[in-house]
């Protein structure tokens, strides 16, 4: 239990020394950058080492504050979310030198590394505490420790429009949470986890599941509670991005996850919930994934189809303990989980590329950008395998994850009959949708970005990236390979955490699914060999072009000499078919000033789909709650004297009702 | 010995019904040097107390009690009042001109205020009993009149007087039922005050200097 806790206390010892240099620049970043990587490696090691050997270790000191004590415990279920937590911050911190230093002369590092090791240690914390009140303040040391490196570029507008949008949504989860724990306090008596696990009446149980989903939902990014992340995300460097949708968000599903080992055993209707939140988050973030222009955008709500992955995973696994189907559960279970490591690996590879993007083309419009793989060889080779990991394609992780949650579902629609066979079925259809549409999401970003030829001139003159922006791209590269090779192994290591949420006995497992994840090996053989082809195919295809000279030239440069390379696909251009398709669904505004006339003028085009969620939900409440409110001014008259008449009016009722009620 | 204590015991509650009537006489008086002094003399005569009811058989007469009366005598007698005084030199204001609530009617307020202070005190359970009869009460009203002082008036100088009326009510409930509270708490709260008043006065003191006066209904529009 020591490592973790040290790892923790470099964290925060490399993050107070950074404050304290912030004016030497180059010491503050040794001091924040190291804590951050030597934390991260420490950590990673206890966790994984957890993880692979299935050691659990506990620690618990008494504590002043009320139901708090200071009790913290590594188990398989959170070592197995520490390893992104402490693996992405170690690798993000490589990008954040560069991505600090470059701005230094504009503002100090000091507080950006500060406040990233402080969330650091928050998160790590999180996942380690066995104790509500430890849990919510570790929460909100998070939660506002982010909220500052959300706000880095607070000069402008948008951005602190982002952050004050980032903060209210995580407060209400955190009300949420905060609500939760209370209830369980009420019921067990205690606010430590091993107290309340097992003394939560059945009846309670789903007003605290409702609780959860909510609290957690907000910060893992569930629609429709994922409003902050489109904002947040772009707002923030995208270093910052990296660990808080590789890990932030995966803590918010590990606070989910260990809530559900806490409460008595599911109903069928905690699996409907969350299936339909998945199926609703998983259809809705990659549809408008695909409309972004903006790359970091997209890749915030491909978060938030993600998450409506593993929600799914999740819902089928509960649909298993609920209906005692082991099979179902385990897969289901596993399934989510393993998609929360694939997920933690390849959108953080993917927003370290937004990053060293935004860095070296200085803009992350997808459509001002185009041919970059031809300067960045090495950051578009890294960036492929993320994307083709991200659209599921074997034999990367990405397809493991989602190809267990595929079992389960078949399994489910096997094993029980109708109306979860209709679920079944549902989670079938969507995960499939889903995986067709980010091929075409993924496709176009990778394709506009790097392929094809220069759009604009900031992106012919793309510098090269700093070497240390690209080298922890290639290790989240090398993870997704490896994982996906391996993927039969893996699932063996996750399987023990899948063991608290089925209450089972973790040596059983195995057992259970090992006819499903057989054909993993194979499909990976069979991958495998490809991949061997393919490697084969480009040795050829160099050995023949060995001494002949390659030119570029126009295209169709046989009739037509005027092609600029405007006249390429744009990202929009690209996925228009699909959102036509998809309109109902999407909120979408292009402005056409088209082009009349024997002599035509300057024409334009331009589209934008926002989140209509935003403005047809949040804001409309949130106004009525404003004018509601409004009423109440009248309360904040400024006049002192008023504020503590009000102080002494509720202490004299207080006194009156208190000794007119202990009298009787 | 018993002699001894009894009268003690006297003295203290002597001490007590002197705070309530200074407490009284300072809701209806309008001169602002006549309610520092007040509210002086409250302070010195506080500082007696709890060597009074330590001797009258509360507990040990020790260092630390006749420390804790020292300070505050000091500083609620001679300190806080020369603070004060100071900032009411400069602000040149020599009476509370419009109170919120009139003189007369603040008295009869006071007066209820005690009455109900004798009823709550009654019936508020103790964790011991307290040293003398008279000692829950006197501590209630006096921090509810410290509390309706700072709500009716308008000068902001009475209202530290308040404030400080208020701190002593605190005080009497703090000696008279919580003997073993701990020094170090004692002498916080001493220091907040003395940071309380001392701000205050400087406030004040510089308030005076810019708008001529230090009406605080006036002073609302720089409300957010």
């Amino acid at each position: 239990m020591t490592l973790p806790l040290v790892a923790i206390g470099v964290f925060l010892g490399g993050g107070l020394l950074a404050l304290l240099a912030g004016r030497f620049p180059r010491a503050s970043t040794a001091s924040g950058a190291g804590g951050a990587i030597v934390g991260g490696v420490l950590g990673l090691y206890a966790a994984l080492d957890a993880l692979v050997f299935g050691t659990t270790a506990s620690l618990r000191l008494p504590w002043d504050v009320p139901y708090g004590s200071f009790s913290i415990a590594i188990d398989p279920l959170s070592a197995l979310f520490a390893v992104p937590v402490f693996g992405l911050t170690a690798l993000a911190a490589f990008q954040g030198i560069p991505s600090l230093l470059a701005a230094s002369d504009r503002r100090s590092v000091g507080p950006p590394w500060f406040f990233f090791n402080l969330m650091a240690a928050g998160l790590a914390m999180v996942v380690l505490a066995r104790n509500g009140v430890l849990f919510l303040v570790a929460w909100e040391v998070m939660a506002l420790a982010s909220y500052f490196l959300v706000t880095i570029e607070h000069r402008r507008a948008e951005v602190r429009e982002a952050g004050r949008t980032y903060l209210i949504a995580t407060h209400l989860g955190t009300a949420s949470l905060l609500a939760m724990f209370a209830l369980m306090g009420r019921h067990a008596g205690s606010l430590d986890f091993d107290a309340i696990a097992g003394n939560v009446p059945a009846e309670a149980a789903g007003v605290l599941f409702l609780l959860a989903v909510v609290g957690f939902g907000t910060k893992a990014g569930f629609a429709p509670f994922h409003v902050w992340l489109p904002e947040a995300y772009p707002a923030a460097p995208s270093f910052v991005a990296a660990v808080m949708s590789g890990a932030m968000s995966k803590v918010g599903l590990y606070g989910l996850f260990r809530t559900l080992t806490l409460l008595p055993d599911a109903s069928a209707w905690w699996a409907w919930t969350l299936i339909g939140l998945g199926i609703g988050s998983g259809l809705w973030g990659i549809l408008h994934a695909m409309a972004q222009g903006d790359y970091k955008r997209l890749l915030a709500f491909s978060g938030v189809e993600n998450v409506g992955i593993v929600a799914m995973g999740m819902g089928v696994g509960l649909l298993g303990v609920a209906s005692k189907a082991p099979v179902l559960a385990v897969l289901g279970f596993a399934g989510a989980l393993f998609h929360v490591l694939n997920h933690a690996t390849f959108k953080g590879l993917l927003f370290l590329s937004a990053g060293v993007i935004e860095a070296t083309a200085g803009t992350r419009e997808i459509d001002l950008l185009g041919g970059l793989s031809r300067r960045m060889p090495a950051v578009s080779a890294a960036t492929l395998i993320g994307s083709a990991a991200i659209m599921g394609l074997p034999p990367l992780n990405g397809f493991a994850g989602e190809f267990l949650i595929f079992s389960g579902a078949f399994r489910t629609e096997m094993v029980l009959g109708s109306p979860s066979s209709a679920l079944a079925l549902a989670v079938i259809g969507a995960l499939a949708l889903i995986g067709g549409l980010a091929a075409v999401t993924f496709t176009k970003s990778f394709g506009i970005v790097f392929l094809g030829s220069p759009r604009t001139e900031r992106a012919a003159t793309a510098s090269r990236p700093h070497p240390m922006m690209a080298a922890p791209m290639f290790v989240l590269a090398a993870a997704c390979v490896l994982v996906g090779l391996a993927s039969d192994r893996v699932v063996g290591v996750i399987l023990p955490a899948v063991a608290p949420l089925v209450g089972m006995d973790p040596r059983a497992i195995p057992a259970i699914v090992r006819e499903s994840v057989e054909p993993l090996w194979s499909v990976n053989l069979a991958s495998a060999l490809l991949a061997w082809l393919v490697v084969t195919l480009a040795i050829v295809r160099g050995l023949l072009l060995a001494g002949r000279d390659v030119t570029a030239s126009s295209t169709w440069g046989c009739g037509y000499q005027g092609a600029t390379a405007r006249m390429q696909y744009t990202g929009s251009s690209f996925v228009e078919p699909a959102i036509k398709f998809f309109a109902p669904f999407l909120k979408s505004r292009e402005s056409l000033a088209s082009t009349t006339g024997v002599f035509p003028g300057e024409g334009s085009f331009s589209a934008e789909t926002r989140d209509v969620s935003k403005d047809a939900l949040y804001r409309p409440a949130f106004a009525a709650v404003g004018r509601t409110l409004a009423r109440l001014r009248w309360v904040q008259g400024g006049r002192v004297h008023v504020y503590v008449l009000y102080i002494g009016l509720t202490i004299v009722a207080l006194l009156v009702w208190y000794l007119g009620v202990s009298a009787r | 010995m018993s002699l001894l204590s009894d009268l003690a015991r006297l003295i203290a509650e002597l001490i007590l019904i002197f705070v309530v009537l200074t407490d009284l006489i300072l809701l209806g008086s309008s001169r602002l040097t006549s309610t520092i002094r007040l509210s002086a003399w409250q302070g010195m005569a506080l500082g007696f107390l709890p060597l009074m009811v330590s001797r009258a058989g509360f507990g040990p007469t020790t260092l630390r009690l006749v420390t804790l009366g020292a300070v505050l005598f000091a500083m609620k007698g001679f300190l806080f009042p020369r603070l004060l005084l100071r900032a009411l030199r400069t602000a040149e204001v020599r009476h509370e001109i419009r109170p919120i609530v009139g003189f007369q009617a603040s008295i009869l307020a006071g007066i209820a205020i005690v009455a109900a202070s004798f009823w709550m005190g009654g019936r508020l359970p103790l964790p011991r009993p307290a040293p003398t009869p008279l000692a829950l009460p006197m501590a209630l009203s006096t921090i509810l009149i410290g509390l309706f002082a700072i709500t009716t008036r308008a000068n902001a100088l009475n209202q530290v007087v308040g404030y400080l009326v208020m701190e002593n009510g605190i005080f009497i409930f703090g000696v008279a039922l919580a003997q073993e509270e701990p020094f170090i708490v004692e002498m916080g709260v001493l220091l907040d005050v003395f940071v309380a008043v001392f701000v205050m006065g400087i406030a004040i003191f510089h308030i005076g200097r810019e708008f001529d006066h230090i009406e605080v209904d006036q002073l609302s529009s720089l409300k957010d």
